[in-house]
């Protein structure tokens, strides 16, 4: 086994909320991500799943250093990311790049596609600057676009060819992790089929990393090797992509798969769905207990009231996880 | 079962700066009472254009609206004047947006924007109002309707609005209800409530609705038949299950084949559509699929294919229509 590239260990982002006046103190804590620990292999893909507000994105972008962190440790290759100065942080990160949902804010509409792929190289000072354009070249025609249309804005490119431009920037430093945050929700779906290919491709030719945020479960379960479920900032369950797919244990990871509609008119008129009632609550005033008793149908199985009561700790077995008082 | 929408030739046009752009061309539609349509179209196809010009929402300039109908029940909308426009919309014929947080007014409180409707189109006073609007947030499943209404929209999560949008649409009983990707900005756990509630809805009353979407699924589960659209033009309509079963149109089997499976071990690699969709302003001429098309040919850029019947119920504008009804198969 080799050691993983990506440790993440009792990862925690606490967010203050509220202001604190001279009498008063109406802060409160908003704990968006709470105690996530998990493994990221090279050329591996890691799925991370959850309804909005489950803490998914804040876990990445703590990840990367975009949130300092409130407590837990994150290390790249042995080496802990979580205590670096803004100086410590240059080198790592040129070994992690993110990818964001929105292909036009993402980009710099002033700056010529050219300049957002040679700013990364002049930055952590690549190549040569007279190679540096021909690199940047090389790198649109590795996602699949015209090295000739370099000079253009991001204007001038679809929302799909956007997307590639992002791609193209996160791979010009050579980075051996990818968060990709969400990369294909805002496309069309003959243009998601054509970035979830190129993903493969990158993935294979590089031998990347990929952490995949996404709340889309047909694409995670087509791209990632194991997947995490989120609810209210813990992981709640995680496991090999099939056996997850295929035999979710957690109620919540059950009513989340049960909620996709099949593209399917037979099937989809016919199965068995799971509707959970209400929405997710605030992560202001979580529930007490397990976070999910106040929608699961299960409550009623659990002796003495404990799911209300007692946090269910995540436990492992044979190779997947799951934080239910049931399993 | 009567019609309750047909909408006969429909084309919009918006002049602008940059030409003219053929936003709808030429399509035609029609919705049973209590049916389900399915409009299905990537972005820019066409979708959310046509279902503003039947409500009469298109801005003019620079759109220019032109059709030969669009009857609901045996009046024709094309020839109303704006006042008139006025008196069907949100009463006969509504609309539920994508985005709850922007179709709602965030300086009105929920009760006022319902009621608003109730006193413009039924004349109720605001008492009565009042309740007719906290039933109908009782109707959508929201928990303590009367204390909702004091509530501004901010207050409310996004699957709570989405509900208070929905019973907008359905206090004055409309015959048709246009529901422009409804679900498309909430959570799957909170789609699938919503879709269960306008299911449960269109059984009590028999609504018609006209279901806007890009989801494949919701479509496979909501509607009766299915129109598909690409570059302003209905390129395939069908009855639901012989649409996904054995689409007839090579972008209907494109689009198909590019959805990854939930329920699937997945393959290596998804079937893409190859190239981009289309600049409406410089559409190709003859077919504008074609030069994303694997079966296209020289005839496919002499003109647009004319709409063929491959099978009883079934249309597509594609020369290998009957063809493909043969070789009967998704990608």
């Amino acid at each position: 086994m080799s050691a993983p590239l990506l440790e993440v260990r009792d990862l925690a982002k606490h967010f203050p909320v509220g202001r604190r006046g001279i009498f008063s103190d109406e802060r409160r804590v908003l704990r968006a991500v709470d105690g996530v620990s998990f493994d990221l292999k090279r050329g591996q893909t890691l799925g991370l799943v959850g309804e909005s507000g489950c803490g998914k994105s804040t876990t990445a972008r703590a990840i990367i250093g975009l949130h300092p962190t409130t407590s837990g440790s994150v290390k790249l290759d042995g080496v802990e990311l979580t205590s670096l100065s803004r100086s410590g942080w240059l080198p790592y990160r040129r070994r992690i790049q993110m990818i964001f949902q929105d292909p036009y804010a993402s980009l710099d509409p002033r700056q010529t596609v050219s300049s957002i792929l040679t700013e990364p190289l002049t930055i952590h000072r690549l190549s040569k600057p007279k190679e540096r354009k021909l690199r940047a070249m090389a790198l649109l025609d590795a996602v699949g676009l015209n090295p000739r249309h370099i000079d253009r804005y991001p204007h001038e490119f679809s929302g799909g060819q956007r997307q590639r431009i992002g791609i193209a920037r996160a791979l010009a430093l050579e980075p051996e992790l990818l968060l990709l945050d969400e990369p294909v929700s805002a496309l069309d779906v003959s243009i998601q089929a054509q970035i979830v290919n190129l993903l493969g491709e990158l993935q294979e030719r590089f031998n990347l990393a990929y952490l995949f945020i996404a709340h889309d479960l047909a694409v995670v379960r087509h791209l990632c090797d194991e997947v995490c479920v989120m609810y209210l900032g813990r992981i709640v369950e995680q496991a090999p992509r099939d056996e997850l797919f295929e035999s979710p244990q957690h109620p919540y990871t059950k009513a989340l798969l049960s909620a996709v509609p099949h593209p399917n008119p037979h099937t989809e008129r016919t199965r068995e769905r799971i509707v959970l009632t209400g929405d997710v609550p605030s992560p202001l005033d979580p529930p007490s207990g397990c976070t999910f008793h106040p929608r699961c149908a299960h409550v009623s199985e659990v002796p003495e009231e404990r799911c209300a009561r007692e946090c269910p700790a995540l436990v492992t077995h044979e190779g997947r996880s799951s934080a239910c008082h049931l399993t | 079962m009567a019609t309750a929408l047909d909408v006969r030739d429909l084309s919009v046009r918006f002049d602008t700066q940059h030409g003219n752009v053929q936003a709808v061309d030429s399509v035609s539609f029609s919705i049973e009472e209590g049916e389900t349509l399915g409009l299905v179209g990537e972005s820019g196809s066409g979708k959310s254009v046509s279902s503003l010009a039947v409500m009469g929402l298109v801005p003019s300039p620079p759109g220019v609206v032109t059709a030969d109908a669009m009857l609901l029940g045996d009046r024709d909308l094309n020839r109303f004047d704006a006042e008139a426009l006025r008196r069907v919309r949100g009463k006969e014929v509504a609309m539920v947006f994508q985005d709850p947080m922007t179709s709602l007014n965030p300086l009105l409180t929920v009760g006022r924007q319902l009621t608003e409707v109730l006193e413009v189109h039924e004349g109720l006073s605001q008492a009565e109002a009042l309740q007719r609007a906290a039933r109908g947030l009782g109707d959508v499943g929201i928990p303590a309707p009367e204390e909702r209404l004091a509530a501004y929209p901010h207050e409310l999560s996004g699957g709570m609005r989405q509900r208070v949008m929905i019973a907008m649409a359905l206090l004055c009983n409309p015959k048709v209800l246009i529901a422009d990707e409804p679900t498309t900005a909430l959570d799957v756990t909170i789609q699938a409530q919503i879709l269960e509630l306008m299911k449960d809805l269109q059984e009590q009353h028999g609504t018609a609705i006209l279901l806007i979407t890009h989801d494949l699924g919701v479509v496979a589960g909501m509607s009766d038949r299915v129109n598909v659209m690409y570059a302003g033009r209905i390129v395939e309509t069908a009855a639901t299950a012989p649409l996904f079963d054995a689409p007839c149109h090579p972008y209907t089997q494109g689009l198909l084949g590019s959805i990854p499976d939930l329920t699937r071990v997945a393959g290596e690699n998804l079937y893409s559509i190859p190239g981009q969709p289309p600049d409406l302003a410089e559409l190709p001429a003859g077919c504008a699929f074609a030069p994303r098309c694997e079966r296209a040919r020289e005839e496919c850029g002499a003109g647009v294919p004319a709409t063929l019947e491959p099978a009883p119920e079934r249309r597509s504008a594609c020369l290998d229509a009957e063809l493909l009804a043969k070789e009967g198969g998704a990608l």
